[in-house]
């Protein structure tokens, strides 16, 4: 079986080499401070504590006052898991977090999803563009305050 | 240095190839790829945002809709994810008839794959209808299950909807007996055919180290032998209970890809004949008591990732306390398999562009969602 990383452990863990970049934490997960979430990453997969070499899965949420960035990753040779998020755009304004690309080439396409998706701009992604839908294309869909049974989806009243 | 103007040329949305909707850019110089630019979203029908507005059991019939060859295997991690949300605790007489309908559903979508590529090689119609004959049979049986062969909407929260009729046994013997012979007929057609194997060895090689980098799994990861499957690595179900192997292979090629999906066609069918020795009679899924029909799962959040037949497959759930999910994410294999698309294509010719795509395995139902 896979072994879960307990958040608070992790946390632990991570404070050694990062003092100031852990949120908070619980049982399961650990929040990073938006501004670390690159130096964190490079952590987690250099040092041979974590080893975490794939990034499963990374997505956003919107929790209307704020965005929520998680990320599943796990270690291959050691089998384990963990689950990484931050909290950006804090009153909706500009959400905005460095990009992951240069640790894991997986959040290539799954980063420009998310932008496309949830307008959460990636700082140094190599290809910053929308991934399904087409480029001019007014607002992001996966908002919450999106208006999804508007029909006039090329009206310039919508943002 | 280019001894010929470069072109580029857009390959797609529609084309026969292209195992759905999708869009290449793709620049060559004389007949050799320089660059490659994929264009996605032609079938993005929202079902992010429409399983925002279903409830819990209503969203499995939008996880059919996205690998439309592996619906099974959809249902599986679906489901799999709203019982970690919620700690249900499955039946087990559900739990063995929905890994044989996954591991059927593998060994069908694995022959969609290989037939795939037969065709895409240039063999038009004839070793494609060998595969998708053998996958015929298969969606028979799901027919028996569960009334549909495609969209199956057949598992529930803690199992599935309804226990398999009489009739359903014994055909499943016949179709697992034929499988193998199948399966036979198939390998003999890619290994042992030159035309094949010295088209497709060697070609779109990926490192190791690159594709986990990438974030990419399932049988190509394999067939770069890397051992990493998650119903080995971190058993769901009762996968801890079945032993079975993980074929690898060391080339990481075109061919690498496709022999894998052939081998662990076979260890599916294995794997099946141990779900029959251990199956027993009872309920094939809780009581309405136990899991109502309508969930209310507490607030908190849940990922589950299964062992799809392009890889790993995964949903992350978040509940807010309300009858359907406030957020459901996909994990989709299809579309983060394509990641080293450019690297695998650069520098090949043109004639092994669909080939290196076709062996991905991808659907552009999930890609596109």
């Amino acid at each position: 079986m896979t072994d879960e990383w307990n958040g608070n452990s992790l946390a632990t863990a991570l404070a050694g080499e990062n003092p100031d970049a852990i949120e908070s934490c619980n049982r399961t997960d650990v929040w990073v401070k938006g501004e670390h979430i690159l130096q964190i990453c490079f952590t987690l997969r250099d040092n041979p504590e974590f080893g975490f070499d794939l990034l499963n899965s990374l997505t956003a949420v919107d929790y209307l006052d704020y965005f929520e960035v998680v990320y599943h990753i796990t270690s291959l040779k050691k089998n384990a898991s963990a689950v990484i998020k931050t909290k950006v755009g804090q009153g909706r304004n500009n959400p905005v977090l460095a990009s992951v690309v240069n640790v894991w080439r997986g959040a290539d396409y799954q980063e420009r999803e998310v932008w496309d998706l949830f307008g959460i701009t990636f700082e140094g992604h190599p290809n910053h563009k929308r991934l399904f839908l087409w480029e001019g294309y007014p607002g992001h869909p996966l908002r919450k305050d999106y208006i999804t049974y508007d029909q006039s989806i090329n009206s310039e009243e919508r943002g | 240095m280019s001894t010929t103007e470069p072109i580029t040329v857009n390959l797609g949305p529609q084309h026969p190839s292209t195992h759905g909707v999708f869009r290449m850019r793709v620049t060559f110089d004389g007949e050799e790829i320089i660059d490659v630019e994929p264009v996605f979203g032609y079938l993005h029908r929202g079902s992010e945002k429409l399983a925002e507005e279903r409830t819990y059991t209503q969203v499995l019939t939008l996880t059919d809709r996205m690998d439309y060859v592996s619906s099974m295997l959809n249902n599986q991690a679906y489901m799999l994810a709203v019982e970690k949300l919620c700690n249900v605790e499955p039946s087990p007489r559900g739990v063995w008839l929905r890994m044989i309908a996954a591991e059927l559903q593998r060994v069908a979508s694995h022959l969609v794959a290989t037939g795939f590529l037969i065709q895409d090689l240039g063999a038009l119609g004839t070793p494609l209808i060998y595969a998708m004959r053998q996958r015929e049979y298969i969606l028979d049986l799901f027919e028996m299950l569960c009334g549909a062969r495609i969209t199956n909407s057949y598992l529930r929260p803690g199992g599935v909807f309804m226990d398999a009729p009489d009739e359903f046994w014994p055909a499943l013997d016949k179709v697992l007996n034929d499988i193998p012979n199948a399966l036979d007929e198939l390998e003999e057609l890619l290994s042992g055919n030159e035309i094949i194997t010295s088209r497709t060895q060697g070609v779109s090689i990926l490192l190791p180290e690159t594709m986990v980098n990438a974030s990419i799994t399932g049988p190509m990861l394999r067939a770069g032998s890397v051992d990493w499957d998650l119903r080995h690595r971190n058993p769901y179900d009762f996968y801890d209970q079945i032993n079975f192997q993980r074929p690898l292979h060391s080339s990481s090629d075109n061919f690498a890809r496709f022999w894998v999906r052939i081998q662990e066609a076979r260890e599916s069918v294995k794997i099946i004949y141990q779900c029959l020795e251990r199956i027993e009679p009872g309920c094939v899924r809780p009581s309405f008591h136990d899991v109502p029909r309508l969930i209310r799962p507490e607030p908190g959040d849940a990922y589950a990732a299964i062992e799809g037949s392009k890889g790993e497959l995964g949903f992350y759930l978040v509940s807010d306390g309300s009858i359907a999910p406030y957020r459901c994410h996909v994990r989709a294999p299809s579309l983060i398999n394509l990641t080293l698309l450019r690297e695998m294509l650069v520098g090949t010719l043109f004639n092994d562009l669909f080939v290196s795509f076709g062996s991905i395995d991808l659907n552009m139902g999930e890609v596109d969602r």
